[in-house]
């Protein structure tokens, strides 16, 4: 049975295939991105190819939103605070240039090593690192830039201050921020996009991941842990609910894979940065001339028809 | 082999092991060990007249303590879940859905639709935590954004009552994807200058706090509901702290100034009709 995703791919393969290539790289580039698309949809992946992209996505040297942003966006200057009540390290934002613009650019951080993994906890942020957030978003709005989101968090943090302080109206709010932003909003995730604290920062206008990057609800040990009553279920968890891009795409929750060089980004992070650097900069150029109202209201649209019902 | 032979004696259990606690019977007050018959609870809004300890409130029947009798008209109440993952844990996902529209004679955990409360018209988005924990799949988020389409239509201010756990692990990512789908739906009811009231119950956690719960022009609570983004075990795992007693609790978000007021049952009714007056609603 041909699925929506699969008929919306090729239809635009064949458009693109039509087209005379006046863009010349950038187009062949997107017509074998699609084909790629394509493939990996027809091949439905299998249980071990889904732990895989789940062991790959925490990959301890796959490319950070740091690693990223020293590469793609050039004259980086990072913005600290959420103005009220702190620095949160978890979660950086700040303005760069993407081919010859101005971004804002908001993405979660891990550490490398233990005393960066424990300053950044562990890309887990807190209510200030959202309230940061939302303040770069309204900058953006402000400036007329666009706004880049990386996501890669375990989730947010799960703490008693971090509740004290509203984890979960920060959530909220931070969604209800992007949902307002008369700016192009593209998201990326990049590694593990963990349920409230990655969507927080993902109500884009386009929502990309990696190829092999996870986007889910809970972790596949919560999961576990909760449906099985064992965390070490976890493989079963994750082939049950299915994080893995290719189903994501499926689904419809995301609009394209961006490819990671072979094996994975942790192999070559220039080339994995490549190639993000040319997913984000074609999605933000789509974006572009597209009149402000019009760009809310498509976002709105798009999250609004999420879903399937019987 | 030695090991195998040697016989072990524990000297831990010279007793019995102590009972497990019988399971209580849901009209045994947690608070006071007072029982009810369900007739008292229903009286007493299923609020302990001995220790004014709250107990849960079905979706239909929280819609008859809070609107005027006969004026609710139920909206979208067809609308079922799918299962588009084919989700199995120990069981399948489409038999959960099954034996939960049996055991509470709802389609999923939402009920939603139009009322008068005090001859104040609104829309209502009622959670039932009986329905799998009140998990917000794509249903719930459907009803909910379709309770805020309603009350745009009508003009008239949405009351939210949420009792729910979070996210439905069942439907996957698309579970997550009700969070945005319903703070859109609450945005576009900002911008046509509808207001939402947002009454959160035990419990009201995870995505449900991480969404529409949290975005209400006013914030209500129900004394004692637990109202946290993760819940009081995860946090307890993950930070081996110890947890204040109050934690997540409604007295702690006032306290902390995540929400407007706590309502005693027995004055939500009046509560929500002076709201709905300050809003214009006739």
């Amino acid at each position: 049975m041909p699925r929506d995703a699969e008929i919306r791919l090729r239809d635009r393969l064949s458009k693109l295939g039509g087209l005379d290539l006046l863009r010349g790289a950038r187009l062949s580039g997107e017509l074998e991105r699609l084909q790629r698309q394509l493939d990996r949809i027809e091949a439905e992946p299998t249980d071990e190819e889904i732990w895989r992209s789940v062991e790959l996505a925490r990959h301890q040297d796959r490319p950070y939103t740091l690693d990223y942003v020293n590469r793609i966006f050039a004259g980086f200057f990072e913005l600290h605070g959420d103005r009220g009540r702190g620095d949160d390290a978890a979660l950086v934002t700040g303005l760069g240039r993407l081919e010859g613009r101005t971004v804002a650019v908001i993405g979660h951080q891990k550490g490398r090593d233990i005393k960066e993994r424990t300053a950044r906890n562990f890309g887990m942020a807190y209510p200030e690192g959202y309230r940061k957030a939302m303040r770069v978003m309204e900058l953006a709005d402000r400036h007329g830039f666009p706004l880049v989101t990386l996501v890669d968090t375990p989730g947010a943090y799960p703490g008693v201050a971090a509740e004290q302080h509203g984890q979960g109206g920060a959530i909220a709010r931070s969604q209800a921020a992007m949902a307002r932003l008369g700016v192009p909003t593209v998201a990326c995730i990049i590694g593990e996009g963990g349920s409230g604290g990655a969507v927080a920062i993902a109500l884009a206008d386009r929502v990309l991941m990696q190829e092999n990057a996870i986007y889910s609800v809970i972790s596949p040990e919560g999961c576990a842990a909760i449906l099985w009553r064992d965390a070490g279920e976890a493989r079963k968890a994750a082939a049950a609910f299915k994080p893995d891009a290719a189903h994501c795409l499926e689904l419809g929750v995301i609009d394209g894979i961006v490819p990671e060089p072979e094996g994975g980004a942790h192999e070559d992070h220039d080339e994995a940065a490549r190639l993000l650097a040319a997913a984000l900069a074609d999605a933000v150029e789509e974006l572009d001339d597209i009149p402000r109202e019009e760009l809310r209201a498509a976002r709105r649209v798009k999250f609004r028809s999420m879903g399937v019902l019987a | 082999m030695a090991e195998s032979s040697r016989i072990d004696v524990s000297i831990e259990h010279k007793h019995a092991p102590p009972e497990p606690p019988a399971k209580k019977h849901p009209n045994t007050c947690p608070g006071c060990g007072s029982h009810y018959r369900d007739d008292e609870l229903e009286a007493s809004l299923r609020v302990c007249p001995h220790c004014g300890h709250h107990f849960p409130v079905k979706a239909r029947e929280r819609i008859l303590q809070l609107v005027d009798a006969g004026s609710f008209e139920e909206e979208a109440a067809d609308l079922r879940s799918a299962d588009p993952l084919d989700f199995f844990d120990l069981r399948a996902y489409k038999e959960r859905l099954a034996e939960a529209e049996v055991a509470t004679g709802l389609g999923d955990a939402m009920v939603i639709g139009s009322a008068t409360i005090e001859a104040l018209p609104c829309e209502l988005a009622v959670m039932d935590f009986s329905f799998m924990g009140g998990s917000m799949g794509s249903v719930t988020g459907e009803k909910f954004a379709r309770a805020c389409e309603s009350a745009v239509e009508a003009g008239v201010p949405l009351v939210s009552v949420s009792a729910s756990g979070g996210a439905r692990m069942q439907e996957g990512i698309l579970a997550l994807m009700q969070l945005p789908k319903t703070v859109v739906a609450v945005e576009e009811l900002h911008e046509a200058r509808c207001a939402l009231i947002s009454v959160m119950t035990h419990p009201t956690t995870g995505g449900l706090l991480a969404s529409f719960a949290s975005l209400g022009d006013v914030l209500l609570a129900e004394p004692g509901a637990l109202m946290s983004f993760a819940g009081p075990r995860v946090v307890a795992q993950t930070t081996r702290e110890k947890l204040p007693d109050d934690f997540g609790l409604a007295e702690s978000n006032l306290r902390f100034g995540h929400v407007d007021r706590i309502i005693p049952r027995p004055e939500l009714r009046s509560t929500l009709a002076q709201l709905l007056r300050l809003f214009g609603s006739d």
